[in-house]
């Protein structure tokens, strides 16, 4: 069971790479194209965003028709239901990041597919923000994180 | 400048949203990027292959299409650096989506794809925020500061 989940979570980031790749989001110019509303807009982005939710919807309410997961005991969701400060800020913060450069956390790492000198910059500073947010917040240190999501 | 692409657009997302049903069907997580990638700092026990593996195939994914769609494209397929683009700007950009994403848990994939699949309120005013701050920063980058 461990190896089938070993191996099925291999095969499910290989489909996420190769979706982001083909969607054009590894490169923060497409993101970017997006983003900026007020130059040549490329809306783009809309496709990849609506065609992942839909599939996403659909797959997930037939996978929740199970009381399980195939290879695990159980389902593991995020809990929190809450609107709150943390997520404001959080999502604030990670927009004007994103806005900055065209990077988000996925497109950052896939990066390492095709590194450039951008990525010498971003990818650590990112993974600094991690544990920059673990060293003053406690959160995440050695436990099970809620922050999956 | 960026042409519209919209059928690689859409059968990109088609990908990730399989991705995430595949991940949720088989190991029962939400396929976060920002969560997974930062549950590998953590160090609780049996928690760190899954992520491990799930990121070297996002990586893997990536530079497959690479290797198999740059020589027969037409447009850019594979990312480069931007000629001028300031080191500064990367840096600071890396560690705001960095806080911000530990923050508020999550990204475009653990809010924007699972969480609005998943109909989750939490996750939709995280994405309508994002996407506002997105929008708002680039406009300031690009058109008052002048960075392209």
């Amino acid at each position: 069971m461990k190896a089938a989940r070993y191996l099925a979570s291999l095969a499910s980031g290989l489909l996420f790479g190769i979706g982001l790749a083909l969607s054009g989001m590894t490169r923060p110019q497409k993101v970017l194209g997006f983003l900026d509303v007020a130059g040549q807009w490329d809306p783009s982005l809309v496709f990849v965003l609506g065609g992942a939710v839909i599939v996403a919807t659909l797959g997930f309410r037939l996978v929740r028709r199970r009381a399980t997961p195939l290879f695990a005991a159980s389902f593991d969701l995020p809990a929190n239901r809450s609107i709150d400060a943390p997520l404001a800020g959080g999502a604030l913060l990670f927009g004007i990041g994103w806005g900055m450069a065209g990077y988000c956390p996925g497109p950052a790492i896939a990066q390492l597919a095709a590194p450039n000198v951008e990525t010498l910059y971003f990818l650590p500073a990112m993974i600094a923000g991690w544990v920059l947010y673990r060293a003053t917040t406690g959160v995440g240190k050695a436990t099970r994180q809620a922050g999956r999501a | 400048m960026e042409s519209f692409t919209p059928w690689s657009a859409l059968a990109g997302g088609v990908l990730i949203g399989a991705s995430a049903t595949l991940l949720l069907w088989t190991t029962g997580r939400i396929a976060g990027i920002s969560g997974i990638a930062r549950g590998l700092l953590s160090s609780a026990a049996g928690e760190f292959a899954w992520r491990a593996l799930f990121l070297v195939g996002l990586i893997g994914g990536a530079w497959l299409y690479y290797a198999f769609a740059a020589p027969v494209a037409q447009a850019p397929v594979v990312p480069h650096a931007r000629p001028g683009f300031p080191p500064l700007l990367l840096v600071v950009a890396g560690l705001a989506v960095g806080y911000g994403t530990a923050l508020g848990r999550g990204c475009t994939s653990g809010h924007g794809v699972c969480g609005l699949a998943r109909l989750s309120p939490r996750s939709a005013a995280a994405t309508l925020t994002f996407l506002a701050a997105g929008i708002a920063t680039t406009w300031m980058v690009r058109h008052v500061i002048g960075v392209q």
